[in-house]
């Protein structure tokens, strides 16, 4: 099971830093297809937060198609994305701590390596377009 | 789909003496909404909620709770309504089952199976007398007080003024719970924004004893942009967008707005703000207009 926690002061809407730690427990295989979230009330009982909020993020993921609510039940992570093999997730992980270990080497810094990282992700993206 | 608001003020007004505590008030608190009502000490926030609870009759104009009149109508009125008062007086003589049993007998629609369950899920001792308890399990008492009338509409007046951080946190959990399960309608007044913030839908900013803006949080936080540039005068942008308030520096010019569409002109740059910074800047505002306040506060 998924646990919510917010950062009140990164401007991010409450609703979407939900959705964006389910999107990102489902990429890295935290929550698989047929896990149950959270229902409404516990969220809220432990956020101490809207309901609305909770309502409106799980309605955004379903809508996007990453979980299905059933009625009466509870919200489950949906079965159709191809799950990517943890073990696969795991060599990239292993590959990109190595990148990190020599741009740290080379005195690369916390904000230089993040933005050298989207940078790279954002270069390839156009290419690919292009 | 037009439902009957919960609340509905229209010009309402009331006044001690030869002072107004509160004064052309006219809102709307949407049913089903969690509204937070926040203003500086003295702008009538409590004024606003006794008379929404029949408390006082109105001086002018008029309130109406679910399309009642709260005084008139009282007996329409107040078993839909659940009250939880400043500082949550209780008896502090009674113990816990004592003050459920003056529930009991006090409202007709009384849910005795969800009060107990809701002090036993709370670990609220029965036998323990209320001026023993901490502060947080008085106001978790008192909030099962209210609840355990099943009402349709709660209000709250400074629920959590008095409560530490946890104790805060828990009864903020537990009161969106309630909304959770029962979809009741919330009207609280707080000073903690933060808070406001995560358990609110709408707010109503009240101060000098006037509403001052109104509205869904979403729109209000969307509305509103704050505008940097090189100083210049705020006439031109005043014309289209309403100023919240301005601050110059000699080169500099700062505007808090609420945009009326987009802001076109480039040569502001256009930034984002948070709830609480709005709201700030509102109660600001109006301190810098009323010099009886800029004294006060």
């Amino acid at each position: 099971m998924i646990i919510f926690h917010l950062d009140q002061r990164s401007g991010v809407p409450t609703y979407l830093q939900l959705v964006q730690q389910v999107r990102q427990a489902v990429r890295l295989g935290i929550l698989m297809p047929g896990d149950q979230l959270p229902t409404v009330k516990d969220v809220v009982g432990t956020l101490a937060i809207n309901p609305n909020t909770v309502l409106k993020a799980y309605r955004e993921l379903d809508h996007e198609g990453l979980v299905v609510a059933r009625r009466g039940v509870g919200t489950f992570v949906a079965d159709l994305q191809p799950s990517r093999p943890p073990d696969d997730l795991k060599a990239l992980r292993t590959s990109l701590q190595r990148w990190v270990d020599r741009a740290r080497a080379a005195g690369v810094g916390d904000e230089a390596l993040a933005d050298l990282f989207a940078d790279t992700v954002r270069a390839e993206r156009i290419s690919r377009v292009a | 789909m037009i439902t009957t608001p919960a609340i509905s003020t229209d010009r309402l007004g009331k006044r001690y003496g030869s002072a107004w505590a509160l004064r052309d008030c006219t809102l709307a608190v949407p049913a089903g909404s969690v509204t937070a009502l926040v203003g500086p000490n003295g702008a009538g926030k409590t004024t606003l909620l006794q008379l929404v609870v029949g408390l006082g009759r109105a001086t002018a104009g008029s309130v109406e709770v679910f399309g009642c009149d709260p005084q008139r109508d009282a007996g329409a009125v107040l078993p839909r309504v659940g009250f939880v008062a400043q500082e949550h007086p209780l008896y502090s003589g009674f113990t816990v089952a004592e003050m459920l049993k003056v529930g009991r007998k006090l409202n007709p629609g009384w849910d005795d199976a969800f009060a107990l369950q809701r002090v036993q899920e709370l670990s609220l001792p029965l036998g323990g007398k209320i001026g023993k308890l901490s502060g947080g399990q008085q106001a978790q008492v008192a909030l099962t007080l209210a609840l355990a009338k099943r009402p349709e509409l709660l209000v709250l007046d400074e629920p959590v003024a008095s409560l530490d951080p946890l104790a805060r946190r828990e009864f903020l959990s537990s009161l969106m719970e309630a909304v959770t399960e029962t979809g009741v309608t919330i009207v609280l007044s707080s000073h903690i924004l933060a808070d406001l913030e995560r358990v609110c839908d709408h707010l109503v900013i009240l101060s000098r004893a006037r509403t001052q803006l109104a509205g869904p949080i979403d729109e209000i936080v969307a509305e509103h942009r704050l505008l940097t540039g090189p100083r210049a005068d705020v006439a031109e942008i005043a014309r289209r967008h309403e100023v919240v308030t301005a601050r110059h520096s000699e080169r500099q010019t700062s505007l808090l707005v609420r945009s009326n569409g987009h802001v076109y002109d480039a040569s502001w740059e256009l930034h984002e703000v948070d709830l609480e910074e709005i709201v700030l800047a509102y109660l600001a505002q109006n301190r810098a207009e009323d010099p009886t306040l800029a004294m006060s506060a």
